[in-house]
C-alpha cells in the first residue's frame, strides 16, 4: 500500500509525520535539529530515501543535512551516511560554503543590489530558503538563498557552486529586499525539459533558464504591482510563490503579494485569475496533482494583516484555472484563528485522492485527504511552520 | 592542549561532549585557536566565523579568563592560563531571540 511523508520544517527544528494511504492516522518523528531554524526539507524524486535539509540559525548560520535512509538519520554531507567520523578518527563533513561568484575579469563583487535606502548594496550570504532536488539524479540540487542567488550541488550536497547567470544578467542593481529580505525562495523544474529552471525572488519578480542555469531572463511581463513607480516594470515585483502543472508544464501559476496569477506559455505573458476571492493577498499556491486546472491559495487579510479574513481559516481552490473560487473549511478553525501560511507551507501527494497539505505559523499541519473538501489536523501544536513538502512512497 | 567550550548546538553538530581540546602550533591566539578547531572539527566553519572574512559571527562571543575577547584583534595573544589548558576559551551565543 502507498505511503506518504510529510517534511515539516519549523522555527525550532524538523519534523516527519508518516502515513499509509488512507491518511488518517499519523506517525510524528521529532524535532530533528531540535532548537534551529529548519527553512526547508525536501524529498529527492529520483531516490526518496535522500532528504535535504536547511537548517540555519541567527547565531551560528548555515548547515545543510541529508539524510539517505528516508529522514530516520541525518548527516552533513561530506561525511558518508553512518560515518560521523573519519578515517583519523575525527569527525567530517563540510556542507555550508556557499560563495557568490565575481567577475571574471575583475576579481571583484559581481553586481550590487539595491538597499533600502536605494544605495547599492553588495550580495551577503545569510540563509539557504528552499532546497530543490533534481527530478532525475539524486546527488544533484540546487539551493535558494538570501541574498538572492541560485546554488547548485552536484555531489549530495557537499560542494556549492553559484549559477550566477542569474545576477549577471544585468538587472540585479535593480533588485531590492522586501520585508522578509532579498530571498530566492522558489525553484520549479519543468518536468518536461531539464533545462527550463524557473525562479522567483522577493523583491525582484521571477525569472526563467531554458539552458540549465546559464543565461536567464525575467518573466514579469502581466505582472502589476501599484506600489511600484512603474506598475508594469521589467523587475522588482514581490513574488511570493510559483507553482507549476506537472501535467501541462507550460501552465504556472503564481501567487503574487497582491493578485493571484496563471501563464499558459511558460511565463512569457501572466494573467490575474483573482477572481471572486474575498482577498487575493498570500503566500502559498499549488496545484493538483492529477488536475491541471485545480489550484489552492489560502487567502490572508492583507500585506499590513497577515491572517485569515475574519478569523476564518480557508482554503480557496479553483476548479477552472483561476478566476472562479470556492471556499473549503470542513475541519478547518471558523473563529477566531489569526495565523499564517508561509509561501513554502503548502504540498500535494500524488494518491489517486489528491491529499492537500499546509502548516501555519500557529504550529498546525492540516491534511485533506480528499483534494481539499475535508481537511483535519495532523499535528496541533508544532512550532511556527516554515515548510511543508510531501513525499509519495510506493 | 587547548580547553574550547562551545554552546550547546555547535556541540552537538561535532558531535562532541563537553569541552573539546585542540592542539596549536605556535602562538596561543583567537585565529589560531579557532583555525585549530575547525581543523579537528570541519563541520564548525562558518558557524562562529564566517566562511571568507573569517570575522566573528555577529551573535557569538569570545571570552576567557573572566574577560571578553571579542573585540580584540584575532591576533593578539590569549591568557597563559588559557596556552597552558588551565582555563578554557569560552564561545558563547548571544543570550537573545525566542
Amino acid at each position: 500500500m502507498s505511503k506518504v511523508r510529510v517534511l515539516v520544517g519549523t522555527r525550532k527544528g524538523a519534523f516527519i509525520l508518516s502515513a499509509d494511504g488512507k491518511r488518517d492516522k499519523w506517525e510524528v518523528s521529532g524535532p530533528h535539529f531540535a532548537g534551529w531554524e529548519l527553512y526547508h526539507l525536501k524529498g529527492s524524486p529520483a531516490d526518496p530515501n535522500r532528504i535535504y535539509a536547511s537548517q540555519t540559525s541567527g547565531w551560528f548560520g548555515q548547515v545543510i543535512q541529508r539524510s539517505d535512509d528516508g529522514g530516520k538519520t541525518w548527516h552533513q554531507p561530506g561525511t558518508p551516511p553512518g560515518e560521523t567520523k573519519g578515517p583519523d578518527g575525527m569527525p567530517k563533513g563540510e556542507s555550508n560554503k556557499f560563495v557568490y561568484d565575481t567577475s571574471a575579469e575583475s576579481g571583484k563583487a559581481l553586481t550590487t543590489h539595491q538597499w533600502y535606502d536605494g544605495t547599492q548594496h553588495p550580495w551577503e550570504f545569510k540563509r539557504v530558503w528552499h532546497l530543490e532536488p533534481s527530478l532525475t539524479e539524486p546527488d544533484t540540487v540546487y539551493a535558494g538563498v538570501e541574498d538572492a542567488a541560485l546554488f547548485k550541488s552536484t555531489d549530495g550536497g557537499e560542494n556549492w557552486k553559484e549559477l550566477s547567470g542569474l545576477r549577471g544578467h544585468g538587472t540585479g542593481p535593480r533588485w531590492q529586499p522586501g520585508a522578509g529580505g532579498m530571498c530566492l525562495h522558489t525553484i520549479v523544474l519543468d518536468p518536461s525539459n531539464k533545462e527550463r529552471i524557473y525562479i522567483a525572488i522577493s523583491a525582484a519578480g521571477a525569472f526563467r533558464t531554458d539552458d540549465g542555469g546559464k543565461t536567464w531572463k525575467p518573466i514579469n511581463r502581466g505582472l502589476f504591482s501599484k506600489y511600484l513607480p512603474d506598475p508594469k516594470a521589467e523587475i522588482g515585483h514581490c513574488v511570493h510563490h510559483v507553482a507549476i502543472s506537472k501535467t501541462r508544464p507550460n501552465m504556472l501559476f503564481m501567487q503574487k503579494h497582491w493578485d493571484v496569477m496563471r501563464t499558459d506559455d511558460a511565463g512569457e505573458n501572466w494573467t490575474e485569475i483573482s477572481g471572486n476571492l474575498p482577498t487575493d493577498f498570500g503566500f502559498v499556491i499549488d496545484v493538483h496533482a492529477h488536475e491541471p486546472e485545480t489550484i489552492y491559495v489560502v487567502p490572508i487579510k492583507s500585506d499590513g494583516e497577515h491572517y485569515p479574513l475574519d478569523g476564518k481559516l480557508q482554503v480557496y481552490r479553483s476548479r477552472s484555472g483561476g478566476n472562479q473560487w470556492e471556499a473549503l473549511t470542513k475541519g478547518l478553525p471558523q473563529s477566531n484563528c489569526y495565523v499564517n501560511v508561509l509561501r513554502d507551507a503548502m504540498a500535494v501527494d500524488s494518491l489517486d485522492k489528491c491529499g492537500i497539505y499546509f502548516g501555519t505559523t500557529g504550529g498546525q499541519v492540516y491534511a485533506s485527504a480528499d483534494a481539499g473538501d475535508s481537511w483535519a489536523p495532523i499535528v496541533r501544536d508544532l512550532p511556527a511552520v516554515l515548510s511543508v513538502e510531501v513525499q509519495t512512497l510506493a | 592542549m587547548i580547553r574550547v567550550e562551545l554552546p550547546q548546538h555547535l556541540r552537538t553538530l561535532a558531535h562532541v561532549k563537553g569541552e573539546v581540546q585542540v592542539k596549536v602550533e605556535g602562538a596561543v591566539t583567537l585565529r589560531s585557536v579557532l583555525d585549530a578547531l575547525e581543523e579537528q572539527y570541519p563541520m564548525l566553519r562558518g558557524t562562529i566565523r564566517d566562511h571568507g572574512t573569517l570575522q566573528r559571527r555577529p551573535f557569538l562571543r569570545f571570552f576567557a579568563c573572566e574577560e571578553d575577547w571579542s573585540h580584540q584583534s584575532p591576533d593578539t595573544a590569549l591568557p597563559e592560563a588559557v596556552a597552558s589548558g588551565k582555563e578554557p576559551l569560552l564561545v558563547i551565543g548571544a543570550i537573545a531571540g525566542g
